[in-house]
């Protein structure tokens, strides 16, 4: 298996060979972080620009982490503080970080699609951090490497992934790689955050928590975002914590050793409890761990699927 | 001057037409269709293996000037539309300012004198501004030269008010177009609702907000014995609510644009902005009941929706980008290519569609190439493909969802009143 992408924008994307690629580098890459000197010269001399338009801090810093480990050259852009307050659009600033001959850009935009459309815009690397409602794939990659360590395989498990699935782009990832792996997905939550079609991509739906969690090896918990205004739609904390949250009370109905997983941030005592949060089978600080491994590994290949692409034929 | 095309498949559905003739052109109007016209013409055109019909009727387009002559204007728009094929074109009156007064609309008619290059009719706003509160001078307006009402890119959402327009148009004679829109439903949507949209993680525009306000405008049109005419059909549900309204009696036409028979909501995957429209890209199952009401008469018409925007207004953030995309350099052939080569409609039916019918809907003597008619006339190689590509658009904008399509038929001339304004 060679990587040939010079971007990374979803899983939808990726063939399972693929995904397994970015799970083995993955796996080469995480050791780095428990040595003394925490740094491989793989990205030396390469530039990544670190290009967030929405708020961010674990991902960010996540990346940032995962490219300094790699002898990367890091520069951070927040678009609030930058020329795009001055009206510069999307495709210009990509451009404009093109010139400057950065190597990868990644990128975090609040607008489906916006990782797409700059990576046919410019012809360095573009990493999607996350787009809108539509993909996060390096989220989903920890999940599932994290997942992977704990139980030695995917295919076969039964994955739950409870809460807004109709505005996450981090449940959308999973249910396609997941699914590419050969994992089961139930997907679980209020009819009204479940958008239409979504088990033509593989999934089961369930409005009902214990049968979501009944076989479930692991449980993904997304974070509730109330601040989000969809008009009427939207259930209050104190109904969903008690119909959706996941509980100590509930847990006991499930396998006794399910794993917990969270992207982050947690809402303690709205999707889940701090007693859950905080329990032994919680692997949410695993993730994070995890992401700086996962992160290295996809900065790493994209850098060589460009490589690879400027390559003068024969 | 007279001109003379000789030898090509002429096809006139209203003159029950289909048939190798000749043509001949005099004084801006056609004053002879019969086999081996013999005359010492001063010019002559070969039209073998060719079909000659009458010039398109597109009633639904947006030439965007007074206002925004960035993305077109009358010059650019009508040479984009005799290289498709199109001789007469309805305006739509969402200009800046929008034709919703005398002064704009003379505005409007000046700068067609001056500078357009084929027969542009006009439409006038139902509302003030477009703004759906209060209603335009619509007798005024028609003196001014309207030929039908409209608040396109928007729908007037106060039935009242709707229906009083329904009644002052049937006073003045004046057609009522309706852009069919519920914005209760769609809200901020940019794609059609369901799998796609789960998959991009855009917002969706159901079936339901287009097919509920189609409704209530064939329900206006009932009560007040008004014809109306629903503006680019794209689901399945306003094809069947048409299809029975037209049984039960009421005067109701419609039109459907060459996207909505030649891309489904496939087509957004890739975030392509320029398969953003409005209505969206909708179903595959739509697409089959809206090429099944092309073919059993339910959708009158074919317009193109042609709506320009500059690069800027479309390289951005798929939910940011504007609605539309230009039609007019390509509707014939996208016609030909699923309708012909798909074996929907034959070249009468396909004709009727794109010229007999609309010009019948407005009520004006085009569509056809009966003697003594306006020389209107396109001459179209039927076989001859050719790739849509950015570069070779003459309108100014460049937002086609068809760019590195291979189509079929080429438009080699265009003739309108006589005169030759487009020659491939």
């Amino acid at each position: 298996m060679v990587w040939a992408r010079k971007d990374l924008l979803g899983l939808e994307d990726l063939n399972k060979e693929e995904i397994e690629l970015i799970l083995a580098t993955a796996e080469s890459f995480k050791e780095v972080s428990s040595r003394e000197i925490k740094k491989v010269p793989a990205l030396r001399g390469k530039t990544v620009v670190n290009l967030f338009y929405e708020p961010s801090t674990r991902t960010r810093v996540s990346f940032e982490v995962a490219a300094k480990r790699l002898s990367a050259d890091v520069i951070n852009i927040a678009a609030q503080e930058s020329s795009v307050r001055k009206g510069e659009t999307l495709i210009d600033t990509g451009r404009n970080i093109e010139a400057l001959k950065a190597d990868i850009i990644v990128i975090r935009h609040n607008a489906s699609g916006a990782a797409t459309m700059l990576a046919r815009r410019v012809g360095i690397c573009v990493v999607n951090a996350g787009d809108g409602w539509h993909e996060h794939p390096t989220q989903a990659l920890l999940d599932i490497f994290t997942l992977k360590e704990r139980l030695g395989r995917i295919e076969g498990l039964n994955v739950a992934i409870v809460g807004d699935i109709a505005h996450s782009r981090v449940a959308r990832s999973n249910i396609w790689g997941l699914t590419k792996l050969g994992a089961k997905v139930t997907i679980c939550a209020p009819a009204m955050l479940i958008p239409p079609g979504i088990e033509e991509m593989g999934c089961k739906i369930t409005y009902n928590i214990d049968d979501a969690l009944r076989h479930a090896d692991a449980v993904n918990v997304l974070r509730m975002q109330f601040e989000r205004d969809e008009g009427n739609a939207f259930p209050q904390q104190l109904e969903y914590f008690k119909n959706f949250g996941i509980t100590k009370e509930r847990l006991e109905k499930a396998k006794k050793d399910i794993i917990i997983m969270h992207p982050g941030p947690i809402n303690r005592g709205i999707e889940i409890s701090s007693e859950v949060a905080d329990c032994s089978n919680s692997v949410i600080l695993e993730q994070v761990t995890n992401g700086i491994a996962v992160r290295m590994a996809v900065l790493f290949l994209v850098a060589q699927g460009l490589e690879k692409k400027n390559e003068p034929l024969n | 001057m007279n001109l003379l095309i000789k030898g090509g498949r002429v096809v006139d559905p209203i003159n029950n037409l289909d048939d190798i003739l000749d043509i001949l052109v005099e004084d801006n109007k056609i004053s002879k269709v019969a086999k081996n016209i013999e005359v010492n013409a001063k010019q002559v055109i070969d039209a073998k293996d060719k079909i000659v019909m009458p010039g398109i009727v597109d009633m639904h387009v947006h030439l965007r000037e007074p206002g925004r002559e960035d993305k077109e204007t009358i010059a650019s728009g009508t040479k984009a539309a005799a290289k498709g094929g199109v001789t007469s074109i309805l305006a739509m009156p969402n200009t800046t300012p929008a034709i919703d007064s005398k002064e704009s609309a003379s505005l409007l008619k000046d700068i067609i004198k001056n500078s357009a290059l084929i027969n542009i009719f006009i439409a006038a706003a139902i509302t003030r501004g477009r703004l759906g509160q209060e209603l335009t001078d619509i007798a005024t307006l028609k003196k001014e030269g309207a030929m039908a009402i409209s608040d396109d890119g928007s729908s007037v959402d106060d039935d009242n008010l709707m229906q009083e327009a329904f009644r002052k148009a049937k006073e003045q004679g004046l057609l009522v177009v309706c852009h069919s829109e519920d914005k209760s439903l769609s809200r901020q949507g940019v794609v059609n609702l369901g799998f796609i949209s789960t998959r991009l993680g855009l917002r969706g525009i159901s079936n339901e907000s287009e097919y509920k306000r189609v409704s209530r405008d064939i329900q206006l049109a009932k009560k007040t014995e008004t014809p109306v005419h629903i503006s680019h059909v794209s689901c399945k549900e306003s094809v069947d609510l048409i299809t029975k309204a037209k049984a039960g009696g009421i005067k109701v036409t419609s039109e459907t644009a060459p996207h909505y028979f030649s891309l489904a909501e496939e087509a957004v995957l890739g975030f392509d902005t320029n398969t953003k429209v409005n209505p969206p890209l909708r179903s595959k199952e739509d697409l089959r009941a809206i090429r099944q009401g092309l073919k059993d008469g339910t959708i009158d018409a074919i317009a193109s929706d042609h709506a320009p925007h500059t690069e800027s207004e479309k390289e951005v953030e798929f939910e940011r980008a504007e609605f539309g995309a230009i039609g007019l350099e390509t509707e014939l052939s996208v016609s030909i290519t699923e309708l012909i080569k798909g074996g929907i409609l034959d070249w009468t039916a396909l004709v009727q569609k794109l010229a007999s019918n609309p010009a019948k809907i407005l009520g004006i003597d085009k569509g056809t190439l009966g003697v003594g008619k306006d020389a209107d006339i396109v001459i179209v190689d039927p076989q001859k493909n050719w790739v849509v590509k950015k570069e070779n658009f003459v309108s100014r904008s460049k937002n086609s969802p068809f760019i590195g399509r291979s189509l079929c038929g080429v438009v080699e001339y265009t003739i309108c009143g006589g005169k030759i304004v487009y020659q491939a």
